[in-house]
């Protein structure tokens, strides 16, 4: 018998207890086919994440405090210090896209705990009983991610306006903003995911995400240029995604140079393969 | 479902035999054939052989670590079992996972509503997950609400319900896809009795209204008594006994050659004998679960 059949046939009694109207609840939907089920499931898990960060903004607002005092403390300092070779742009200019690359990645990096707080209060259960494919179950959490870490960076964009960084406001430019933001955003939710499925609890993630967070942070170009690293930690900059953010934002927002094709083409790829990897090990978290 | 016009030629006695045969396949809504699964040297279900009937409640008891829930994964899809082992409605679990899973409405153990989102917005997710188109997505979730009595409450944060409203958001969360399986795992677990009366209310105005199967897991002897058309009593990952509530206390009191009859526990003790050891009780991670839901339910 073909899934489309009714549920069941139409009881009398099933306009007692359901009301009046009840053939909808007795008509199974008619399945999504092919590519737009990808889209469909993405959209369904951002659109989640939106409604959560309009019920309660607090994790919004306290996660904007590091960022602000980033730019507002050591952006200020340095750039009276002038230490840091920038091409002849303030340092705070210069470190307000690697600090609008941190606080996204922040989010997205402890991404996996969420799934792990999902695992346990059976949501990821029930998500996985649905017909979703788990690599779209996937993609579309990784894009939820990449959604908040939007709306976290647009709050960083208008403290760094407002403390007086000259940043482009293009909207071309801005909306290639956005798509690196959610790109890599994407990679760093699917690497605390791909975490998750290995580690499997949130403490151990917890040790994991504090581990790799700061030296992907100070492993990249984000509050300094890749010339002035030790040749180790160039190599390390070089294979961190991070610094393909950072790269690509400096050059929208400021204007400075950079290797925009580079740079989306890395954070594409890293994408597709932390989905890959996500994907494969989210069965060990439903066991 | 279609004729083929090939059928039409055929000989009456051949098409009864067909017929029956097509009545046969689809008259389990679930049928397992020696489900075997092991958490490393641990059987959790043990050459399980269980088949429900569609259109039935039945429920699947025993004590924690008796190897329900693990059944419940590998029917739902969420354990890989091999081809041939688990069907649903016909639909092998292992070779049509898409397709079985759009057959289920599930519930886990857990208190799997968002408290971060309202009771329509976490309605309105497995509409979209399940592919409810846009123009009835609003009115299938104010239907499933309705069903389960929390129109009133659709627009506060899950976070705010009672443990009772909960499980009955999640059963509208299970309903809006119009599921022909209604899976439920301890669906009553931690709640007061009267939350539990409620609960199973709605599932079974829900079963009458639309006609679909429900199984569901309990450690609630009495419910089960009270509300399943059949019963399996598992325990160390096999079914031990199966049947309709009253025919296992009938059987157990003839058995005794007692006029009382037996409740369902005692006959669930008298399978079990002295099975019901310090190794009965689940590990330590289902027993966990099963606090913390019980402790969010207050």
């Amino acid at each position: 018998m073909k899934s489309e059949a009714p549920a069941a046939p139409h009881a009398a009694s099933a306009d007692r207890a359901l009301g009046k109207d009840t053939a909808l609840l007795l008509t199974p939907p008619v399945p999504r086919a092919g590519w737009r089920l990808l889209p469909a499931r993405v959209l369904a898990m951002c659109t989640v994440e939106l409604q959560k960060l309009r019920h309660d903004r607090t994790e919004l607002y306290t996660r904007a405090v590091q960022p602000a005092l980033w730019l507002l403390i050591f952006g200020q300092t340095f750039t009276r210090i002038r230490a840091i070779p920038t091409g002849g742009i303030p340092y705070i200019d210069y470190m307000a896209p690697g600090i609008i690359a941190q606080s996204a990645m922040f989010i997205a990096i402890f991404y996996g705990i969420q799934i792990i707080w999902e695992r346990d209060a059976g949501i990821l259960n029930k998500l996985l009983v649905t017909p979703t494919p788990r690599s779209a179950l996937i993609t579309g959490k990784a894009f939820a991610a990449g959604v908040k870490s939007l709306v976290q960076a647009i709050v960083v964009i208008v403290i760094a306006a407002l403390l007086g960084v000259a940043l482009t406001w293009n909207p071309l430019k801005l909306l290639g903003v956005a798509l690196a933001v959610i790109l890599a955003s994407v990679f760093f939710s699917c690497l605390s995911m791909t975490i998750a499925g290995i580690v499997l609890s949130r403490d151990r993630l917890m040790g994991f995400g504090q581990a790799i967070t700061m030296p992907l942070f100070f492993g990249s170009n984000a509050l300094y240029p890749v010339s002035v690293m030790p040749g180790w930690l160039q190599a390390v900059s070089k294979v961190n995604p991070l610094s393909y953010q950072v790269d690509a934002l400096r050059g929208l927002l400021l204007g400075t140079p950079s290797h925009l094709g580079a740079d989306f083409g890395v954070l594409a790829i890293a994408a597709a393969l932390g989905i890959t990897a996500a994907s494969s090990l989210l069965g060990r978290l439903a066991r | 479902m279609t004729t083929d016009p090939a059928d039409m030629s055929a000989t009456p006695a051949a098409a009864a035999t067909a017929t029956a045969e097509a009545a046969a396949a689809h008259a389990e809504a679930v049928s397992c054939t020696g489900l075997t699964y092991a958490f490393g040297e641990t059987k959790a279900v043990d050459d399980l052989d269980l088949g429900v009937r569609e259109g039935e409640v039945f429920g699947l008891l025993g004590p924690n670590g008796a190897g329900k829930t693990t059944a419940i994964r590998c029917i739902t899809t969420l354990l890989p079992v091999p081809a041939g082992m688990v069907r649903v409605f016909g639909h092998d679990a292992a070779k049509e996972r898409m397709g079985v899973r759009r057959m289920l409405g599930y519930v886990p153990q857990q208190l799997s509503a968002d408290g971060g989102l309202t009771g329509r917005e976490n309605v309105a997710l497995f509409a979209r997950v399940f592919d409810v188109p846009r123009r009835e997505r609003a009115a299938r979730v104010d239907l499933a609400l309705s069903a389960v009595d929390l129109s009133d409450a659709a627009g506060r944060l899950a976070s705010t319900y009672s443990g009772g409203m909960i499980r009955r958001l999640e059963l509208a969360q299970a309903l809006v896809s119009a599921p022909r399986l209604l899976i439920l795992d301890e669906p009553t677990i931690g709640l007061d009795p009267i939350a539990r009366t409620g609960v199973w209310e709605h599932i079974n105005a829900v079963r009458e209204a639309t006609g679909m199967t429900v199984l569901v897991t309990t450690h609630y002897m009495d419910e089960a008594d009270q509300y399943c058309d059949r019963v399996g009593l598992m325990h160390r990952g096999r079914i031990r006994a199966l049947g309709t509530p009253e025919e296992l206390r009938q059987g157990l009191a003839e058995r005794k050659g007692t006029d009382t009859l037996p409740t369902l526990e005692d006959v669930f003790r008298d399978i079990a004998g002295s099975g019901l050891d310090d190794n009965t009780g689940g590990g330590f991670r289902e027993v966990r679960s099963t606090r913390r839901t019980a402790r969010r339910v207050g």
